[in-house]
């Protein structure tokens, strides 16, 4: 098993996803480079937060068209594991690796607090080890996170069980008051139809040790790692 | 060479945050006739290329990079 966690210019969260995975959860990790070609020895592979190539344009759509990427849709295709988060998500959404869009924060700022996230689909290669007995505590860091998609997009995301995150209150309601940056529906987390692709805002690697003050973020890369050891 | 000017915009349908609070000052301001403000880019780009074949590459560009389908609609007018 080896996961593999990409360093665009910008990115800033690259760290901390390899700490989390060599130190925290003990699975083989190494960086890939942005301009690397070849990926084909990962078994997983995370888009890491920040802000590649400067955020220009469009958060994202720069970093869509780095070298590694045309490998990375590749080894997606292969139904090998992926996943994007914060600044991740907005590269595969601007990849067309997920559907949607993520815009500025309805409320302008960045926001950097933790939020409480309610597990929609417990059945994914992602979620199957997260706690879903209360919501989960996991920091958002973000200034366009607010996640559209338009009606047919909805719709194919929720008959798919698409949904994996929504932002929710402590007791697990996704309220418009727990919603941080006007996402449609409060969605914080999406898979594509096969759920080895995973979009999401919040930031797992930065809940996943008690000392940090959650570690419900750990399941989602344990859930992961588990899924990748039975196969 | 040509001069090919792009303007970007959000498609209508999406809430424009950016717009609105641009709004909510001009009216602070005093200026109570503003109904609306729209958010957008404006890019200038000097390219080579001429005729259908260049409009045909900048609508590429548009569609590949310079904005995104999504959440945005698109035109662009080539000048000398």
């Amino acid at each position: 098993m080896k996961f593999g966690v990409v360093r665009f210019p910008g990115s800033n969260c690259d760290q901390d996803a390899y700490y989390v995975l060599r130190d925290v959860l003990n699975v083989p990790v190494e960086y890939i480079w942005h301009a690397d070609t070849d990926v084909r020895s990962y078994d997983c592979i995370v888009l890491p937060g920040g802000f590649s190539y400067g955020d220009y344009l469009r958060t994202g759509a720069i970093a869509r068209f780095a070298p590694v990427m045309d490998s990375i849709r590749a080894h997606a295709e292969r139904g090998k594991f992926l996943i994007g988060i914060c600044n991740g998500f907005q590269v595969l959404c601007e990849a067309h690796l997920l559907p949607g869009a993520l815009v500025r924060n309805v409320g302008l700022k960045f926001i950097c607090r933790q939020v409480h996230l309610r597990v929609e689909n417990a059945g994914t290669p992602w979620t199957t080890d997260a706690r879903t007995e209360r919501p989960l505590r996991i920091p958002i860091a973000h200034g366009e996170g607010c996640y559209v998609a338009d009606a047919d997009t909805l719709a194919e995301l929720h008959a798919g069980g698409r949904i994996v995150f929504r932002y929710c209150d402590a007791e697990g309601h996704p309220t418009s008051d727990s919603n941080p940056n006007g996402s449609v529906e409060n969605i914080a987390g999406i898979a594509n139809a096969s759920f080895n692709v995973l979009g999401m805002m919040p930031h797992p690697e930065r809940a996943s040790e008690r000392l940090l003050g959650s570690d419900d973020g750990r399941g989602i890369f344990a859930s992961v790692i588990k899924r990748i050891a039975r196969s | 060479m040509a001069l090919v000017k792009v303007y970007i915009t959000l498609k209508p349908t999406l809430l424009d945050a950016q717009g609105r609070v641009v709004q909510n000052a001009l009216a602070s301001m005093g200026y109570d006739g503003v109904k609306q403000v729209r958010v957008g880019k404006y890019l200038e780009m000097q390219l080579d290329g001429e005729g259908d074949t260049l409009r045909k590459q900048v609508a590429e560009m548009c569609d590949r990079l310079l904005a995104n389908p999504v959440i945005e609609n698109y035109r662009f007018e080539v000048g000398e």
